[in-house]
């Protein structure tokens, strides 16, 4: 078992199974397929991303250096949490997006009944030890084993 | 963040529950990149990203209602994004059918809500609200709440405007309580390059490659470019802002660029030069052979790569009047040339509905009419987002619609090949 420190954007504790980015997570194009058609295990619709492509995202410890894409990313991953099809968590390597920290911020303001931990700045040593399939467990002060 | 005493009540709720957490949001949003206070939005209007009805959006609709009910609307005018739908563009019965009952049927009521939000005009639909004709244009040193990424990258680099890559909600947000964080490209070492870019092509680079080049490289740092003014010269002229429009979504869309600067050319670069080049700046040399290794880099991802297009867009982000006209006389010209009457592929040019307007009171418009061309005023990227379209074989020569969709990019000289003499590439 590892474990990193990162700093939190938005709080909570949770423990789920990795999925793992290396590539930017294109909010828009990951979930905007399964938003739209009702699939509730978000399964991710970007096929210029091999790692998450076809892979369900909903209720996945979602490891990934940044967000890229379209300035509806904030709002999508939004309604992602709204419609409770989010991730678990979303832990990023790299300091937070302007995007993704949108989304995040908008969830935890605006949604009083949904939970999404986001750790950011857990380095690039994070994402090179996660693997698909690990178990994930975000503590509070932004503290992230993996096992 | 150190708030006024004024951002402080809003945030006690002062002016009700509603507004403070929408305070809330812009303080907590920019907490999270380390913003110490909040500055004044100071542009005559805002742009939002969200301009599309889409029936998965209703948690981002209800959010509005909220806003709407509660009386907490912006006394800023805003354009927002082109409109997802014009039944002058081609689709079939099942294609229309997904658009009007899976995808788009909230549209009417969206849009009845954005009027209540303060939207500028019923043609305030595009992208490009900084054109002339639309009249959203920012001066240089206003700060903006702006989200749409091509939009936001203009007015950084070309209108020395300061905008950070805002997303969807935090646009309106900020402009509703009227401040947003100061971070990021607001701050002047935000603005700063930690990227050179050097231009050794031998002749003027197509803009969409180069700025997909440049946005693969630098992601969301900011690049100083040399060597481009020596092919653009030091004017912004209609032409060279078109070139800068399309280069920039390139940037935006293959990165996350939110602002560049060109050498002798944009504002920033004019004023202070090699001052906005941070020290240990790394470098990226573009030459000829580069940005052939970036074009063949891109995936294909058509089912069939030999199928025939069945349809042609140009204008992500929307076209100038000058890029119109243009390109009037470039299929007009490649037509002759082939011996066509018609242009061979189904070819749509989008632009702003104002753009537009004025384009219909020039000769030209009659001349590209006559070649088979449509114009709208629609979203390109929204059409394309309709399942049964993506499965369609559609060129562009736009590295945003690329990046998105299934789109195949094609350069502006083969995409004129084939839509007016045919046969792939």
């Amino acid at each position: 078992m590892r474990e990193f420190k990162g700093r939190v954007i938005a709080g909570g504790c949770v423990s789920a199974e990795a999925l793992v980015s290396h590539g930017g997570l294109n909010t828009l194009a990951s979930f905007q397929k399964a938003l739209q058609f009702g699939d509730k295990n978000a399964t991710c619709g970007d096929q210029n991303n091999p790692d998450l492509y076809g892979k369900q995202m909903a209720g996945k410890a979602l490891c990934l250096p940044m967000t890229i894409g379209s300035t509806t990313g904030g709002l999508v991953l939004y309604c992602a949490c709204a419609m409770k099809r989010q991730p678990a968590c979303m832990l990023f390597s790299k300091p937070i997006d302007s995007l993704a920290a949108a989304g995040s911020v908008l969830a935890d303001v605006w949604l009083d009944d949904v939970t999404m931990p986001v750790i950011d700045s857990l380095g690039d040593e994070f994402l090179d030890y996660v693997k698909d399939g690990m178990t994930v467990t975000v503590k509070e002060n932004g503290i992230v084993c993996v096992d | 963040m150190i708030l006024t005493n004024e951002q402080q009540a809003i945030l006690d709720g002062s002016k009700g529950e509603v507004l403070a957490k929408v305070m809330k949001t812009m303080v907590r949003y920019g907490e999270a990149f380390g913003a110490e206070k909040l500055v004044p939005v100071t542009s005559d209007y805002n742009h939002l990203v969200t301009s599309f009805g889409l029936k998965m959006m209703t948690p981002v609709f209800d959010l509005m209602q909220q806003l709407i009910d509660a009386g907490a609307v912006s006394s800023q005018k805003f354009s927002v994004d082109p409109r997802p739908l014009d039944k002058d563009v081609p689709a079939n019965f099942l294609q229309n059918f997904i658009f009007n009952n899976f995808m788009y049927s909230k549209q009417e009521s969206y849009e009845k809500q954005l009027e209540k939000l303060g939207l500028k005009d019923d043609k305030a639909f595009t992208c490009t609200c900084y054109m002339d004709e639309v009249g959203n244009t920012p001066k240089m040193g206003d700060v903006l709440s702006w989200a749409e990424s091509s939009a936001v990258v203009y007015a950084n680099s070309v209108l020395g405007a300061r905008c950070n890559r805002n997303s969807g909600i935090i646009d309106i947000m900020g402009s509703v309580v009227g401040y947003v964080p100061y971070f990021g490209l607001l701050t002047d070492e935000g603005r700063k390059a930690s990227w050179i870019v050097e231009i050794k092509t031998t002749k003027k680079p197509e803009a969409q490659l180069l700025g997909s080049a440049i946005g693969m490289k630098v992601m969301e740092a900011v690049p100083y470019v040399k060597g481009l003014d020596k092919w653009l010269g030091t004017e912004l002229d209609d032409g060279v802002r078109t070139y800068l429009k399309d280069f920039g979504a390139a940037t935006a869309s293959n990165g996350a660029v939110g602002l560049y600067h060109i050498e002798n050319l944009t504002p920033e670069a004019v004023q202070l030069g090699d001052g906005l080049i941070c020290e240990n700046a790394q470098v990226y040399v573009i030459d000829d052979a580069e940005l052939e290794r970036v074009y063949k880099s891109y995936p294909v991802i058509w089912k069939n790569i030999n199928a025939q297009p069945k349809l042609c867009f140009m204008g992500c982000p929307h076209m100038s009047l000058q890029q119109l006209k243009d390109w009037t006389d470039k299929v007009e010209s490649g037509l002759k040339a082939a011996g066509n009457a018609k242009v061979v592929i189904p070819t749509v040019f989008t632009a702003a509905p104002n753009v537009l307007e004025e384009f219909e009171k020039t000769e030209y418009a009659a001349r590209l009419k006559a070649t088979g061309v449509i114009t709208s005023y629609i979203c390109p990227l929204m059409y394309m987002n309709n399942p049964l379209c993506g499965k369609m074989p559609v060129i562009t020569s736009s590295n945003k619609l690329r990046t998105y969709t299934t789109a195949r990019y094609y350069t502006d000289d083969e995409i004129l090949m084939q839509i007016t003499k045919g046969g792939n590439k």
